[in-house]
């Protein structure tokens, strides 16, 4: 079980949450039972969504494993010049 | 294989050093070849006809006339590029841009093009051309277009980001908010406040070269591209989907490039061109004018921020508060959201809040400029924090010490941050000479904090081992400004030889895979993960080849100093194989040596910058001088450090010009004024001082060597630095970028006039 | 429109082209000649890319129309390398790094190599206000000064 935060926009489409409790082992796992457990959050996790843990900020590697008791953050996904 | 990111401390022999370029002598003998630099043969010169007016519904175009003029081989406008972006709403924006369908949204708006054997005749047939427009009521302002009373461009727009669906449409096209604790409660403890609203003009990244392409589209349907782009396979990607083609039959080439700085991140006229040689049936050139790359390319948001922030006698901050609106040009972006998430990142806090809005206006459609919306934001809080720290009686750099985020601590965009450079990078400032020299008169010193969070992303590197122990490495991120030395190097280093040994090369979209572009500061970082990784695994065929060499196990041989060595007392008569042997050798070996890595480079260190400057104001005039800067800037590892200096530098004077003159002025009609360098004026050699460079090296955990992006951050601070400065130099405090003579002298007059 | 016949010299060697009289120099370089060193970054000779010497004086080649050649001499950046022995200012701008991108090195070297003609030991000053006709993005300046003062300095020793 991980806990994972919610940024500002995002808790709203998950029904007011800032924070939610889901079992999942990686980022992909994360994305799929969010995606479920929380329809509102799909056109989201669609248009990219970037996770930091432990306050790095993985984009793209879905494979990157939630280690128990890291802080998990769901950031929007940012763009660079 | 699996590729272990962590970084480990090692001594360096290769990065770390200063060599010169691989692609330097052609750059400086002429022969390097940019996006304008190319031809085809039979190639057609490719013209835009653009709109004259700020806000305008195309009612018709009437393009027979340009059609049967002699030399034309094709005029397109948007029912030549259908839409095919299947709900792609972010897509469809950038096809509306390249050329607009219903309405034409800006000054410079492309609404047709011309394919003809000539330049003349091109410009010829753009006059021929008969669009019939009705011309809306436009807002280019930031503040006017929230009002309700602004002419709203987009009427399927409703705000997101609210707690209820609002009723009408309007130019906002999203709210966002970031942070923790309750500023309520924070301001009511705290003992000083400072609360302003500022200004700042939209800019334009200002690469030298314009955007430039030549495109060949044959009836096969492939196709060939030569472009000057930050990423050729994202324009390969967008391109293909635009025009409904195969991706594998596009290839795209990426020339040198001419500067990017963000703008040459999404396509404009690459798709124009493509349609245009499609439907011509011969190659297309398309160089965009000067006027063009200003009033339809580029540029950075125009922005009004408030801040507000509270501080305790002891000089801790009680809490902090920003409301940011950021244009956006026609299109929704998330240009005010990296606003209100960069705003406060240097900070430590215990109550922070702020809130971005996404403004609608009658401008061209931002692009990403170089840590895109941080450095706005940074001027704002970075003001406000020097004038609190003056309320509550301290020096600036100690009072930004004292409330400096570190590890652990939550940042304001709300993960917490692992080790991080700010600190550092102000007791650096704090320490250095510049802190303690004397001012002249009229002078003013000034500093701030800049924060980026730097990003990875996909990247794809082949590193091929020739017969004679040369290494040519390919790499698919566009070079910016010397990566490919610094992936010499770091190819070089894994490798154990020497720098000159290695080759670097940008591929073409055909010869490599898939690559993100080169944004986020994230070419050295990325690329250099995937050279160590694409290294590793030639090495490992570099050990098994001595092994079948030498007849025994691969496990008994390990790579030391680009010599393959047998490990055991029982190998003591082996004589090291070198590189360059089992290369000679490769051929009854196995054949080719090669090392390939595919990976996403994830886990790029945030980055933080301080810069120290000293400007001198001339009462009289309003007119500034920029006499001495300082930049210190953490980079994790300088893997080059002549190139780290260069991006300090470069992000530097860049931020000296949008903090003093740079801006879009727009007249009351919505058209540019000022479309050309002669009235937008970017810093010459004769407006700057030599820019000193501190390099920090706070090694990034995630990179094998400890590298950082470093390209973006040194933007940030400069905006707020000058600001300062000025401030402290002319007695008032300047709100509104850029601070032109003329917005100085009436500043000055002002605060004079009581 | 008919052509004009221009003889000119370029980089010490005879050249005969036709070009429009509309036609500047730059796009005659560029397109008709080959010689891409000479870059447009305006058009209005505000940022220095297309620098080149006509006749001892440096002058934006996008101001100057191909026709105006005629007779005189044109120095490109093609022109300033000796077979493969660089110019020193070619040299020290590949020391100095006093080039990111790039595309705005031929127009300085072209005008670096004019002001050190006409004033072989600049000031630090003279050598802003010298190359102040040209834009780069990239480099913030400082290390083209450097190199700058670096060839001079060999320049002088020579």
């Amino acid at each position: 079980m991980v806990e994972v935060t919610l940024w500002g926009s995002l808790g709203a489409a998950a029904g007011g949450k800032s924070k939610i409790e889901i079992e999942a082992k990686d980022i992909r796992e994360l994305f799929r039972k969010l995606a479920e457990q929380y329809p509102g959050l799909e056109p989201y996790i669609n248009r990219g969504i970037a996770v930091a843990i432990d306050g790095t900020i993985y984009r793209d590697t879905w494979s990157k494993e939630l280690p128990q008791g890291a802080e998990i953050f769901l950031l929007p996904r940012l763009v660079g010049g | 294989m699996n590729f272990d990111p962590r970084y480990s401390t090692r001594n360096f022999t290769s990065v770390g050093t200063r060599p010169i370029r691989p692609d330097g002598v052609d750059k400086v003998t002429g022969r390097a070849r940019y996006g304008a630099d190319f031809n085809m043969a039979g190639q057609l010169v490719g013209r835009v006809l653009r709109s004259p007016h700020a806000h305008a519904v195309i009612r018709k175009i009437d393009t027979s006339k340009a059609e049967k003029l002699t030399g034309v081989k094709a005029v397109i406008t948007a029912a030549d590029l259908p839409d095919l972006t299947d709900g792609d709403a972010a897509m469809y924006d950038i096809l509306d841009n390249c050329m607009a369908r219903k309405t034409a949204f800006y000054d410079g708006h492309a609404v047709a093009a011309v394919a003809a054997v000539d330049a003349r005749t091109a410009r010829q047939a753009l006059k021929l051309i008969e669009v019939d427009y009705e011309v809306l009521p436009h807002v280019t302002d930031v503040d006017e277009a929230m009002k309700h009373s602004a002419p709203v461009l987009n009427d399927t727009i409703f705000t997101e980001g609210l707690e209820e669906k609002p009723a009408k449409p309007s130019n906002v096209t999203k709210r966002s908010q970031y942070g923790h604790g309750d500023v309520h409660e924070g301001f009511a403890q705290a003992d000083y406040i400072v609360e302003r609203s500022y200004r700042t003009e939209q800019t334009h990244q200002g690469y030298i070269e314009p955007h430039a392409c030549v495109a060949s589209v044959s009836s096969d349907g492939t196709a060939d591209l030569w472009v000057c782009t930050q990423g050729h396979f994202v324009y390969r990607q967008h391109c293909a989907q635009l025009l409904g083609m195969d991706v594998s039959k596009l290839r795209v080439t990426s020339s040198e490039i001419g500067g990017g700085f963000g703008g040459k991140t999404h396509v404009w006229a690459e798709p124009v061109a493509l349609a245009l040689s499609r439907k011509a049936g011969r190659p297309v050139k398309l160089v965009m004018t000067r006027e063009e790359v200003f009033r339809a390319s580029g540029p950075t948001s125009a922005t009004s921020i408030d801040v507000r922030i509270g501080a305790r006698k002891d000089g801790t901050i009680a809490a902090a508060e920003a409301t940011l609106r950021y244009s956006c040009g026609p299109y929704a972006g998330m240009w005010a959201e990296l606003g209100a998430m960069t705003a406060f990142a240097c900070y430590k806090l215990e109550n922070v809040k702020t809130v971005g809005y996404e403004v609608l206006v009658n401008r061209p459609k931002t692009a990403a400029y170089r840590a895109p919306s941080a450095p706005m934001a940074a001027f704002a809080v970075e003001s406000a924090v020097d004038e609190l720290a003056k309320e509550v009686g301290m020096d600036p750099v100690e009072f930004r010490i004292r409330n400096a985020a570190q590890e652990g601590t939550r940042s304001s965009y709300g993960p917490v941050y692992g080790p991080i450079g700010i600190g550092p990078t102000l007791e650096a400032a704090k320490n250095h000479p510049h802190m303690k020299a004397p001012l002249g008169k009229n002078q003013g010193r000034g500093m701030a904090c800049g924060f980026w969070f730097n990003f990875g992303g996909q990247t794809c590197t082949d590193l091929n081992i020739g017969m004679d122990g040369s290494v040519s490495l390919a790499v698919g991120t566009v070079d910016v400004g010397g990566s490919r030395a610094s992936l010499s190097l770091v190819a070089a280093e894994e490798l154990g030889i020497a720098y000159e040994q290695v080759k670097a090369v940008v591929a073409d979209t055909s010869s490599l895979g898939y690559n993100d572009m080169t944004d986020g500061s994230r070419g050295t970082f990325s690329s250099s993960m995937a050279t160590i990784s694409a290294a590793r695994n030639a090495i490992k065929i570099l050990r098994e080849r001595a092994a079948q060499t030498w007849d025994i196990p691969v496990d008994d041989v390990v790579w030391e100093k680009g010599h393959a060595i047998a490990k055991g007392d029982k190998y003591g008569n082996l004589a090291a194989l070198s590189l360059k042997e089992i290369a000679a050798a490769s051929g009854k070996t196995g054949g080719p040596i090669a090392g390939h890595s595919e990976l996403v480079a994830d886990g790029a260190g945030v980055s933080f910058a301080t810069h120290i400057c000293d400007i001198e104001v001339d009462p009289e005039t309003g007119a500034t001088r920029v006499v001495r800067y300082t930049v210190v800037q953490d980079a994790g590892k300088a893997v080059h450090p002549t190139y780290v200096e260069g991006q300090y530098q470069g992000g530097a004077a860049q931020g000296i010009g949008w903090a003093l003159n740079e801006e879009y002025i727009y007249g009351k009609d919505g058209r540019l004024q000022n479309p050309g360098f002669l009235d937008y004026r970017i810093p010459v050699c004769s407006d700057l001082p030599m820019i000193d460079t501190q390099i920090l090296e706070i090694p990034n955990p995630n990179h094998p060597y400890g590298v950082r992006g470093v390209g973006e951050t040194s933007i940030v601070p400069p905006l707020a630095a000058i600001a300062n400065a000025v401030s402290n130099a002319a007695g008032v405090r300047m709100t509104h970028i850029p601070m032109s003579p003329p917005r100085i002298l009436a500043a000055i007059e002002a605060e004079q006039a009581g | 429109m008919a052509g004009v016949a221009v003889s000119t010299t370029i980089n010490g060697d005879n050249v005969e082209y036709l070009c429009q009289p509309d036609e500047t120099l730059l796009d005659v370089l560029r397109d008709r000649l080959g010689l891409t060193g000479a870059k447009e970054g305006c058009g209005t000779g505000d940022c220095g890319a297309c620098s080149i010497i006509l006749d001892d004086r440096l002058v934006c080649s996008c101001l100057v129309l191909g026709a105006e050649a005629e007779g005189r001499r044109v120095e490109t950046v093609e022109g300033m390398a000796h077979g493969d022995r660089l110019h020193p200012l070619q040299q020290k701008f590949l020391e100095h790094a006093a080039l990111q991108c790039g595309v705005c090195t031929p127009g300085f070297l072209i005008a670096a190599k004019d002001l050190l003609a006409k004033n072989p030991d600049p000031t630090e000053e003279e050598i802003r206000f010298g190359l102040a006709g040209n834009l780069c993005r990239c480099t913030g300046y400082d290390k083209i000064v450097r190199a700058v003062q670096d060839a001079a300095s060999v320049m002088k020793g020579a």
